[in-house]
């Protein structure tokens, strides 16, 4: 019972913010309305049973992945006025692309559940006592070992991309050493002087 | 708890339901209590460290300031600035205050006596702790206002920076507790150090980690010596600057029952939580829970300590602590971990 009310609670939540991420007109609630979002998606992962998945999604997407987002919506000095004035140039276009995707999903749909797949093997988790990430674990670390691996390495390769684009040097700034900081000592700064009366001290 | 209603002759779902909010309650309540005699401990060792006398006027000791403080923050107006964004404005504390609540869910207060005893209680824990920095962005953005923009953005880029190396540190606590289960963590640490003592962290490969996890958690916090979202010197008040009357106080709030969270988590992860300290038997006589308690106590005196005497980072070495030394040094710490267990657990 407390299933059902958790899932259509879930559920309704997630398409009824999603809506809103829409139709928010500060993008900023747009954001929020994401995050929402997310959070009621990673609830739904819950309630099948992947807690190992709903954690993450609100570990990544949630708190970092969004977080990045509301930086950039932020900064961003948005023109209402200018954006409403492309709408009607960019709707046929924008309404093109929406039929697409639109179709693209039914026609997936309508052949995953019409298709010859096995249907008796196709929603059957096998039952074990192990807990939800060392079953991942297992299945990521042996069966897919290398696409796992390859993973990676397409993330190495996008992380030091985007350091390499965005690196500059700029000239002038003055950077601070800390190690030559820690080294600095007393006696290397300061001395001792007993200047006579009237005169002064040599720098 | 659950059985206990059953026994009553209440129906499976319902005496879950009673038993889950009667859980949060017995969380919550002593939770808000204690934030409100932390506040005051706080004020009164930061006192005693400035050779002050600190709050000593309301109630014998001084020990209702924080009661008296909170109701006269109840009584005062609640002011919105007029070129605020009105409803974030007033969400975004409730964020801050609801959130520092919430991961207290699964923290273990003695043997199995955890709220939510789930598979996944560390990845919850830094799941819940992530969603803390959107209070501080919203409210920095939606008061409208410099100072509390910048504080916003220095607290989220310090934040998730923080929460990087704390990830990685909290993955060696995982390796060697075979678990993500907080109960299972804290189960693990029994005997651990030469079978005598109950704690990670005297391991020497977790010992310096529980460093690191000490100071990140400063960081995750916001306390001094890493303050700088609130740096009154430069910042007026950070974040905080626009609010006043409840919404202010629950940030006070929420930013305590932070404070408590990270110190129970650095009792919990490296210093055996409700175990005690030596694997003794008389000491078990003493309940888990008292045990935990001074744990925690312990570390907020820490906390309390380092803010009273230690002056606060620039922004540049804070990230430079974050991201150049804890981050190189809890990845590499991984490395010999895993490194460590399959030679000896595994191997």
């Amino acid at each position: 019972m407390i299933l059902i009310a958790a899932f259509y609670l879930f559920a309704t939540l997630v398409i009824a913010s999603a809506v809103m991420v829409i139709f928010a007109r500060n993008p900023v609630h747009s954001v929020m309305w994401l995050i929402l979002a997310f959070f009621n998606a990673a609830g739904l992962m819950l309630l099948v049973g992947a807690e190992f998945i709903a954690m993450l999604l609100v570990i990544v997407y949630v708190g970092a992945v969004a977080v990045l987002f509301l930086f950039v919506v932020m900064m961003l000095d948005i023109d209402f006025a200018e954006l409403r004035a492309g709408f009607v140039r960019y709707m046929p276009l924008g309404a093109l692309v929406a039929v697409i995707l639109a179709a693209e999903l039914i026609f997936a749909l309508g052949a995953w559940s019409a298709g010859k797949i096995d249907l008796a093997a196709r929603a059957a988790p096998v039952v074990t006592d192990k807990s939800n990430i060392q079953q991942i674990g297992e299945l990521l670390y042996t069966r897919y070992i290398f696409l796992f691996e390859a993973a990676g390495i397409v993330l190495l390769v996008a992380m030091i991309g985007a350091i390499v684009l965005t690196h500059r040097q700029r000239g002038g700034v003055r950077i601070q050493n800390i190690s030559e900081q820690n080294k600095r000592r007393p006696e290397d700064a300061t001395r001792m002087v007993d200047p006579g009366v009237g005169q002064g001290v040599e720098l | 708890m659950t059985e206990t209603f059953i026994s009553w002759g209440m129906d499976a779902d319902w005496a879950w339901g009673v038993a889950t909010i009667a859980g949060i309650l017995l969380i919550a309540l002593p939770l808000m209590l204690a934030v409100a005699m932390i506040i005051y401990a706080d004020r009164k060792i930061w006192a005693a460290i400035a050779l002050r006398r600190g709050p000593n006027v309301v109630g014998p000791f001084g020990l209702l300031q924080s009661f008296a403080d909170g109701l006269k923050v109840f009584l005062q107006e609640t002011i919105i600035p007029t070129s605020a964004n009105r409803g974030l404005f007033l969400i975004a504390p409730i964020i801050t205050f609801t959130v520092a609540l919430m991961a207290w869910a699964v923290i273990p207060f003695n043997s199995g006596a955890v709220l939510a005893d789930i598979n996944v209680g560390l990845l919850y824990i830094l799941a819940i702790s992530s969603l803390g920095v959107y209070g501080v962005i919203l409210s920095g953005w939606a008061s409208n206002s410099k100072y509390p923009f910048f504080s916003a953005l220095r607290a989220s880029a310090q934040m998730i920076s923080y929460e990087v190396s704390i990830g990685f540190i909290l993955i060696g606590v995982v390796l060697f507790a075979d678990s993500f289960n907080m109960n299972e963590i804290v189960k693990a640490q029994q005997g651990h150090g030469l079978g005598i003592v109950n704690a990670f962290g005297f391991n020497l490969l977790l010992f310096p980690l529980a460093v690191m996890f000490l100071i990140s958690s400063l960081a995750e916090t916001a306390r001094a010596p890493f303050d700088l979202t609130e740096a009154e010197s430069e910042l007026v008040a950070g974040y905080q600057t626009e609010y006043s009357s409840m919404s202010f106080a629950l940030f006070w709030l929420g930013e305590y029952a932070n404070v408590l969270l990270m110190c129970t988590l650095n009792a919990v992860l490296f210093w055996g939580g409700w175990l005690p300290p030596i694997d003794w038997a008389p000491l078990y006589a003493v309940p888990g829970i008292i045990w935990l308690f001074a744990k925690i106590l312990f570390f907020f005196f820490v906390f309390s300590w380092v803010k009273a005497t230690v002056p606060r980072y620039r922004y540049d070495q804070l990230m430079r602590l974050g991201w150049k030394v804890f981050l190189p040094i809890s990845l590499l710490w991984i490395f010999l971990i895993s490194g460590w267990l399959m030679l000896t657990r595994y191997g």
